[in-house]
């Protein structure tokens, strides 16, 4: 099978074939139900038309049963669903079938789902230079919701052995080649294809099925690709990622990965068959579902964003900055499962220093791993809360510092440089995180979610992000940006409206200096008029944390003078002027400086610590 | 609707969802700690291979029941850069063709100079045979011979089912004691205990020649320097109810990032029972395994906390069997059926059902953690605990009386 205008599957097909008869359905949709089946928690959520526009109003969730013993996906999300009856009094099931469309109180107009159950969707990419087509591969394959196993290249530094050796190990969903510009040379990437010929590698599923090779590289390079892979592989051809060195073109290898990952690595999964037929639109993988969403509603709304959603095994981080959409994924970096890596790779102080309490090494270390071998368990002391969040501040840099590397432009492109990027060293493209250009940051997954106070979830995000100038936050209240991700290729209203109504729960703003200089210094004076006409004045010096509650509904003019050295995204020691709003927190001026930097002393630095806490009201008393 | 100063925030009420209070349910399976079970372990070769066994069978732990051959490594070698010559030449300069044998260093291919002493050959870097020749690349791929793979039957029992080409189902009546958490492969040797009580801590002096090839059971710990012992004297598996995170770092030489492990290479297999930290060993897991002292066991350190969840476990065969190994497809009531791949990996069928009042458990997390206790009430409602979340909770009694609000996700179920 070859080409690269393969339609969808048959889920596809009803959304590209109905044309209008979809739309004015979708239009005329009372009653929506969505499910994510994630490796441990299948989540159903009932949309319903209340009073005119959509709303989520129940949700229900049960234990995914991919797993043996019951080895049947089905099973967890008719639980899910029965839950949802429950709570809702809507009859949706009929023994073990979906009752569509609506009608009054019965059934539903539309069911979808995404999936991230068994791991979600392994790749492996391959390209042949790695800061280029490789890369290329890695941000397609991310784009598409898969965890790259491994990024292969002809200069990756390691020889054709270890790379083979590679191959036959990792037992990945599918492989992504590409490698060469259209008209460029062949033989790298016909190389690269060799060396997956020779290491013959297997599907992670394994079965009877051959593993899915998506070549996405020089189309020059097809015949000989399909000579060396066609027989021992399931190979399909999709357009180059990289046809020219200054332009990528990911959407067609993209496309080609949900099609496969529907065709072969769903297929393979049990019970997915049987859900695959219940459904309106493609089962996405969840990550692709959480950065459509996000991407849609960034440019609706013409925002830049930055969204992260740390799991317990794993950290997602989607950017839409100009409208470029990137997401990255720390496959290891998350609050359970992944807890102890967070440890390992952040190193112990740098969890210790966010840590308003002293504790000793051996107990900090101790308590992370005892949360790594039981990872249900939440914390039941103030103490354990503390560590956790510190635990979830490191998480989010990290995953953020990974994210940075690969959400930047292009690189091998000869580029027109100032004198002041000359001053710049980029290994590579340059990054397209800015954070006075980022407006708003969405944080999901328990730990930020379910924080027993709001404030304290947004004090983890500014100390992890560090957020220049002014910044909107908010959390997914409770992860249902998967669901809307796929209805929104069905039903973008629908999935639109829930996500600002009910999804999103505005944290507030955030106002922030960058500079350093001595505590105790003025940093910056506000202004803050109010459309009823009040308006409120102060000034912080350097190393001050404020909070001013100032609910959602009300947006006011926050007018700010930096002092002499700090930067409010206007300049150095210049004044802005912005429309800000507010939220469950409201309004936090950060006169902490960037970076922040706390107090090497141990007991100094915790004295600074609570002392910001007490400021923000992060804690009980 | 706005204060310079915070007094107090009031967070907004959550409203106490239905399907947070399904959730809340949950709780850690127990481990099992049983004198009698049966297990059944599905051994199968990572690629098809031959199976030497047959249903009905007994084996030993050590009986080789599949074998199959591990294809050998890959080697490329450019032969046209070496000679000197295009891709597309390639073949008429090769002495070797696909499928051919070579030994390391005889030539593979070989240039055809005007002037002999000019000639270069390119041998062959390694013995194996020739895979493929590229034209287009100009590479020569050469596999190693294949290795021989032999898969043991992990246990001391029968055979009770076998699959062609793949391997075969073992099973054996047993006490089972599953751990928390374990390095190291799988192991076999007699059981024998190094503390007197299950408070005391395994120490280097009470660890002689006469443990050489044992699973050995300490109490509460073992530090680094009882680890650095048992691997001197050459102990099989130590298993133990607590260790530090930073002997645990000391003895495989990094900070364990992702809890995957059993591919360890440090001389023993460690399985620890509790968690980290210096615990008691619960008191049933201790008589249970102390009652065993010098049989035959099988353990495995290998875990795997995700999903398809895999711990550590110690598996003691009875012999005589007390009772008639159940038939095929029919698990004991009760019973753990286990499943193993790829000669590592442990599918354990998740246990629990309801928490009861009386029922024995095992608090997993500060401020008890490790205490052993009986569920005295199971509150309905939601309760506010002193983080200022809410979840549902359970009224734990102490030995000594003294009772406690416990979440319930931070208890475990001690079942028998």
């Amino acid at each position: 099978m070859t080409g690269s205008t393969r339609s969808f599957g048959s889920a596809q097909d009803k959304l590209t074939t109905g044309g209008s008869t979809e739309l004015t359905r979708a239009a005329e949709m009372a009653a929506i139900l969505a499910t994510d089946c994630g490796s441990t928690t299948t989540k159903a959520i009932l949309i319903e038309k209340v009073g005119g526009e959509y709303r989520q109003t129940f949700r229900g969730e049960a234990p995914t049963t991919v797993e043996a013993p019951v080895e049947d996906v089905t099973r967890g999300v008719l639980n899910a669903i029965q839950e949802v009856e429950e709570l809702s009094g809507r009859k949706i099931l009929d023994g073990e079938k979906i009752l569509t469309p609506a009608e009054g109180r019965h059934g539903v107009d539309l069911y979808v789902s995404t999936s991230s159950a068994g791991g979600g969707l392994q790749m492996m990419v391959a390209g042949v230079v790695m800061a280029m087509t490789a890369e290329s591969a890695q941000r397609c394959a991310l784009g598409a919701g898969a965890i790259v196993m491994d990024v292969l290249a002809s200069n990756d530094g390691r020889a054709a052995h270890e790379k083979i050796e590679r191959i036959r190990h990792l037992r990945p969903d599918m492989i992504l080649l590409s490698g060469g510009t259209d008209g460029g040379t062949i033989s790298h990437v016909v190389e690269m294809a060799e060396y997956i010929r020779a290491a013959d590698p297997k599907p992670r599923l394994g079965g009877g099925y051959m593993l899915p090779i998506i070549f996405a590289g020089n189309k020059d390079a097809r015949g000989q690709i399909q000579e060396i892979l066609g027989d021992r592989t399931a190979l399909v051809i999709a357009d180059n990622i990289r046809p020219v060195l200054e332009r990528e073109n990911l959407s067609p290898a993209r496309h080609m990965i949900h099609e496969l990952f529907l065709e072969h690595v769903m297929a393979q999964a049990p019970g997915y068959g049987t859900l695959i037929g219940w459904t309106g639109a493609p089962i996405m993988p969840t990550p692709a579902a959480v950065g459509l969403i996000m991407e849609k509603a960034a440019r609706q709304q013409g925002l830049n964003l930055l969204g992260v959603d740390i799991g317990g095994a794993t950290t997602d981080v989607f950017s839409v900055v100009d409208g470029q959409f990137t997401r990255t994924v720390s496959a290891n970096l998350g609050m359970s499962y992944s807890v102890s890596n967070v440890l390992a790779e952040a190193g112990l102080e740098q969890i210790q220093r966010w840590l308003p309490v002293l504790l000793d090494e051996q107990d900090v270390r101790n308590r992370i791993k005892n949360k790594m071998i039981r990872p249900t368990t939440i914390p039941q002391t103030q103490e354990d809360l503390a560590l956790e969040q510190a635990v979830a501040r490191e998480a989010l840099r990290l995953a953020l510092d990974q994210h940075k590397m690969l959400a930047v432009g292009l690189k091998g492109v000869q580029q027109e440089r100032t004198i002041s990027d000359a001053f710049e060293q980029h290994k590579g493209g340059k990054s397209l995180i800015d954070l006075y250009r980022i407006d708003l940051i969405i944080g999901s997954g328990g730990i930020l979610s379910h924080a027993p106070r709001r404030v304290q979830a947004m004090l983890m995000l500014i100390d992890a992000y560090q957020p220049l100038g002014l910044t909107r936050l908010a959390v997914d209240s409770i992860f249902m940006m998967p669901h809307l991700g796929v209805l929104s290729q069905v039903n973008d209203r629908a999935a639109t409206e829930v996500f600002l109504k009910d999804c999103l729960i505005p944290l507030g703003s955030c106002l922030a200096a960058e500079g350093t200089g001595k505590p105790g210094e003025p940093c910056f004076a506000y202004t803050i008029r109010f459309a009823d006409g009040q308006h409120e004045k102060g000034a912080l010096r350097f190393g001050e944390l404020r909070r001013i509650e100032w609910s959602p509904e009300a947006e006011a003019e926050l007018h700010a003078e930096p002092s002499r050295g700090f930067n409010l995204g206007a300049g150095d020691g210049r004044a802005v002027t912005v429309k800000a709003t507010g939220g469950a927190v409201g309004l936090i001026l950060d006169a902490r400086g960037r970076p922040l930097r706390l107090p090497d002393e141990p007991s100094e630095r915790a004295a600074q610590l609570r002392a910001w806490a007490k400021a923000v009201d992060l804690y009980p008393e | 609707m706005r204060r310079a100063k915070c007094e107090r925030f009031n967070p907004a009420p959550r409203t106490p969802h239905p399907a947070h209070l399904a959730m809340a349910h949950s709780y850690t399976p127990g481990l099992r700690v049983t004198p009698r079970t049966v297990v059944r372990k599905r051994r199968i070769l990572p690629i098809p291979g031959q199976v030497l066994v047959n249903e009905g069978q007994a084996v030993t732990a050590a009986t080789v029941i599949a074998q199959a051959d591990l294809p050998g490594k890959v080697h490329t070698v450019n032969v046209v850069n070496l000679l000197g010559i295009v891709p597309d030449e390639i073949r008429r300069y090769m002495l070797k063709r696909e499928g051919d044998s070579v030994r390391a260093g005889e030539p593979l291919a070989e240039n055809r100079p005007f002037i002999k002493w000019l000639k270069t050959r390119v041998p062959a870097p390694i013995t194996g045979t020739v895979e493929s020749v590229s034209e287009v690349t100009g590479q020569v791929f050469l596999r190693e011979p294949a290795k021989p793979l032999a898969l043991s039957a992990y246990l001391d029992g029968l055979v009770v089912e076998t699959f062609p080409g793949q391997g075969a189902s073992v099973e054996t009546p047993c006490s089972l004691v599953q751990g928390i958490f374990g390095i190291g492969g799988e192991a076999a040797g007699t059981i024998a205990v190094g503390v007197a009580n299950p408070e005391e801590a395994l120490v280097p002096e009470r660890m002689t020649d006469a443990h050489r090839h044992t699973i050995l059971v300490g109490g509460s710990f073992i530090d680094r320097e009882g680890l650095a012992r048992a691997q001197q004297v050459g102990v099989s598996a130590i298993v133990v109810g607590g260790i530090r995170d930073l002997d645990l770092k000391a003895l495989i030489g990094r900070d364990l990032g992702v809890a995957i492990t059993g591919t360890e290479q440090v001389g023993l297999t460690l399985i620890i029972t509790e968690g980290f930290g210096r615990i008691t060993m619960a008191r049933r897991t201790f008589d249970l395994l102390t009652s065993m002292v010098g049989k035959r066991a099988s353990c495995s350190g290998a875990t795997q906390i995700r999903a398809g969840v895999i711990r550590p476990e110690v598996i003691i065969p009875l012999t005589p069997p007390p009772f008639p190994p159940p038939r095929r497809g029919e698990g004991e009531g009760g019973g753990a059926e286990s499943g193993v791949r790829g000669a590592k990996g442990v599918e354990t069928q998740a246990l629990g059902g309801g928490l009861k009042v009386g029922d024995q458990i095992r608090i997993i997390r500060e401020p008890y953690f490790g205490r052993i206790c009986r569920v005295a009430a199971l509150p309905a409602d939601l309760q506010v605990l002193p983080t200022e979340s809410k979840a549902r909770v359970l009224e734990a009694e102490f030995e000594d009386g003294q009772r406690a609000l416990v979440p319930r996700a931070n208890v475990e179920l001690l079942e028998l």
